[in-house]
């Protein structure tokens, strides 16, 4: 490829990258409005009576009038609170404690099955350069906000049972005070944080025939064989497509949340806000595997992202194709 | 004990809005906020309807389910109180409710809600009766004084009614019988199940 081709290809691969954001950017709010018509079915009540009609429109919660100005203040009632109470405080709060132990569980028994997996040649002394400066200052300062943002948050969905005990209502209310804060103001600063990385780590993360491969031997997880893989193996691009899907989700609902001064509807509120545990459910549970393979999981993968180097019988053993590239590159460059 | 319970009889509320006003001087309610408001169906159209609505204090209330804080409690009077002191102004009970009761202060930028201010049934909060910091904080405990709600007590047409939640249905009952129609007690069905 000529220089001039890649720098298109890579032109167009960012020029993608903007328009599928963009597009998330514009659909994703929306998402509110399906909850709403999903759960507010109007009676099948025909009737033309003229009072019972009125009794009709106000159980379908027409809109009415109120000399009384404010949010929503010219409806009588409101259905779709409702709903999000027990869907809140029922299936979402109890599926998502066992989601996030239970996965807690099978990394802790995974990790008694196979420990830690080990490098299978012994270190070189050699090291290649995987993460520069600034994508390790980008990798931990949005894993830090995320680690904020999911203690903060489960603290408002568990701390009433789960806090109250410890802390007492006023101990406690002073805690959620600050948590509440916490969430709001860094929820925004996570969100350009994460969208820096998937601009930055886009063209990297596209899926190619590899994964496929990869996924079939499990990642190397299972057995011993140690499939291929380029910069991000087929496990880390699907967190990125993850976080590029879910996670962007999860910003927008926050900041539907986040900003109640444009007036939303409670309807679009409660929409938001369950597409927001939702999502924020799933990343932790997923983020949960990803600390583990990170660290404890696999020797020599940390390092690589605090020094920014990894030796050389790792990259092999993990990343060969990486490898590979970089190992040309390094022979085209004349030093 | 009483279950005390609010009653609006949509055949004679006639819009004035008297309910509004009489809650917002005695509790010197803050500007912005009002804890009971008039919703008119079908205005300027012959059968219009008027309801005076405020918060119902619901049996298994939505809004202290969902209260991440735990603030609210409900006295023995059925009556559904919160602790300001405890709030920390997150919203929740406000898309729980489903009469729109629970409103907020705006305090600080892109809207942050203060504490949560909503009808107490003239019965307070948690400080000592008519104290000055429950008066201060939720307006005058007038329950404690052995009287209603002011906002009945003024209606002029008495269309709306508070109290002991059977007397109440009995007193709407005996004018429906004399009028007839239907007894639409509107947001019974919502707001009791007891
Ligand atoms: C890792 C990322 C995040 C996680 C794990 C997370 C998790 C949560 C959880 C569990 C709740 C509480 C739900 C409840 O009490 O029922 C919550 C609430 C909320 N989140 Fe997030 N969140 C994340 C990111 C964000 C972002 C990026 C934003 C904003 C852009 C945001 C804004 C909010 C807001 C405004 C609330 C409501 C808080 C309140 O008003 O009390 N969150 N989040
Ligand atoms: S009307 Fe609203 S604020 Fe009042 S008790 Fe019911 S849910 Fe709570
Ligand atoms: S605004 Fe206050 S009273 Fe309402 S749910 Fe939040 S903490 Fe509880």
């Amino acid at each position: 490829m000529s220089a001039t081709a890649a720098m298109n290809n890579r032109k167009k691969t960012s020029l993608w990258a903007m328009l599928i954001i963009v597009l998330a950017i514009l659909i994703l709010p929306l998402t509110g409005y399906l909850y709403v018509s999903m759960t507010d079915q109007p009676a099948a009540d025909e009737q033309t009576n003229p009072r019972s009609d009125t009794w009709r429109q106000v159980r379908e919660n027409q809109e009415g009038y109120s000399a009384v100005k404010g949010q929503e203040t010219n409806e009588l009632i409101q259905g779709a609170g409702q709903n999000w109470r027990q869907l809140r405080n029922g299936p979402i709060a109890t599926y998502g404690a066992w989601l996030l132990s239970g996965v807690l569980v099978i990394l802790a028994a995974f990790y008694l099955w196979r420990g830690e997996i080990k490098l299978t040649h012994p270190r070189t002394g050699k090291t290649v350069q995987r993460w520069t400066l600034n994508e390790r200052r980008l990798h931990w300062t949005t894993a830090t906000l995320f680690i904020l943002l999911a203690i903060t948050g489960l603290s408002l969905l568990y701390g009433r049972f789960a806090l109250i005990p410890l802390l007492g209502y006023p101990g406690f209310s002073a805690y959620a005070t600050a948590a509440k804060w916490i969430h709001n103001v860094l929820g925004p600063v996570f969100m350009v944080a994460l969208f820096i990385i998937l601009i930055k780590w886009f063209k990297n993360n596209l899926f190619t025939k590899v994964d496929i491969e990869w996924f079939k031997a499990f990642g190397g997880m299972v057995g011993d064989k140690h499939p291929s893989a380029g910069k991000f193996n087929g496990g880390e691009k699907a967190w990125f497509w993850t976080l590029a899907t879910a996670g962007v989700a999860l910003c927008f609902s926050g900041l539907v949340l986040d900003f109640p001064n444009f007036g939303q509807e409670r309807e679009v509120i409660i929409g938001a806000h369950l597409i927001h545990i939702l999502t924020a459910m799933l990343l932790m549970a997923f983020s949960l595997g990803h600390i583990y393979i990170g660290t404890l999981g696999t020797e020599g993968a940390l390092e690589g992202m605090t020094t920014g180097h990894v030796d050389v019988a790792w990259a092999e053993q993990h990343h060969d194709l990486w490898l590979k590239e970089v190992e040309e590159q390094q022979q085209n460059t004349p030093q | 004990m009483a279950r005390m319970k609010f009653l609006c009889d949509a055949e004679r509320c006639i819009e004035c809005n008297a309910c509004v006003t009489a809650c917002k001087n005695e509790h010197e309610v803050p500007w912005g906020i009002n804890r009971r408001r008039v919703v008119t169906i079908d205005d300027g159209i012959p059968g219009e309807k008027s309801i005076s609505v405020a918060c119902m204090h619901c049996t298994d209330a939505p809004c202290q389910a969902v209260c991440p804080v735990d603030c609210f409690y409900t006295t023995d009077d059925g009556v559904v109180l919160h602790d300001k002191d405890i709030c920390i102004g997150c919203g929740y009970c406000f898309y729980a409710c489903p009469f729109g009761a629970p409103q907020y202060p705006q305090e600080g930028a892109f809207g942050a809600r203060g504490k949560m201010d909503k009808c107490t049934f003239c019965a307070g909060g948690p400080e000592e009766d008519n104290s000055a910091e429950e008066v201060e904080k939720y307006g005058r405990n007038r329950l404690a004084e052995g009287k209603l709600p002011l906002c009945a007590e003024m209606c002029s047409t008495k269309a709306l009614i508070a109290g002991d939640g059977d007397i109440v249905a009995d007193l709407f009952r005996s004018r429906v019988v004399r009028r007839g129609g239907r007894p639409d007690n509107w947001g019974w069905a919502t707001a009791y199940k007891d």
